[in-house]
């Protein structure tokens, strides 16, 4: 599959609560990201936790947050960011 | 839901930074899941599952490794590899060579 995201673009991480192995942590969803790199395309672990062959692989995105955003509470500095590694169905363009 | 699993951002608690060799049994489960994934008889994310499935109880009570081959003993009988009676079978004769040996 070709990457639907390019380096620079503003996401969204999907507000989502399916059962199974999800890679996605629970305190990232809902929030607003910057696409960082394309890391590559991978087998989803979504389906290979179920013993399937997790094909067609997916694009996976190194996503930058910020801390302050993600943390309300946050005490560290302003600039602070919180690199996640995303799986292309995770995410949606602002 | 958030899985049990699932605790960025959670209250944890003070950190044990304390130093332990690993038992003998732990290494072999280790051991066992480097074959096994060589094999392609089990995934990571295989491997997983079955950790986030245990139920949040067996997931407090079970150290470590025993998570791992709770998990792995799951994901053979899933695939065929194993059947639940010859994972019985030898639980019980591992048992009684404990107990020979104690």
């Amino acid at each position: 599959m070709n990457p639907r995201f390019k380096p620079g673009d503003a996401v969204t991480v999907r507000r989502a609560y399916p059962p199974g192995h999800l890679r996605t942590p629970h305190y990232i969803r809902g929030h607003h990201g910057i696409v960082e790199r394309v890391c590559g395309s991978f087998a989803n672990p979504e389906e290979l936790a179920f013993g399937r062959n997790g094909l067609p692989a997916l694009p996976l995105y190194r996503v930058r947050f910020t801390q302050r955003q993600v943390w309300p509470d946050y005490a560290g500095a302003d600039g602070d960011t919180v690199d996640i590694e995303i799986y292309e169905h995770w995410l949606e363009r602002v | 839901m958030r899985g049990y699993h699932d605790i960025g951002g959670l209250e944890a608690g003070p950190l044990h930074k304390s130093q332990h060799d690993y038992a003998l049994w732990e290494k072999r489960v280790d051991a066992m899941l480097v074959l096994l994934s060589s094999k392609k008889l089990i995934t990571t994310d295989e491997l997983r599952l079955g950790i986030e499935t245990l139920g949040a109880d067996a997931y407090e009570r079970l150290s470590y490794y025993e998570r791992w081959i709770a998990s792995i003993s799951r994901a053979l009988v899933a695939r065929g590899v194993i059947t639940t009676d010859e994972l019985g079978r030898r639980m019980a004769d591992a048992g009684r060579r404990a107990r020979d040996s104690a």
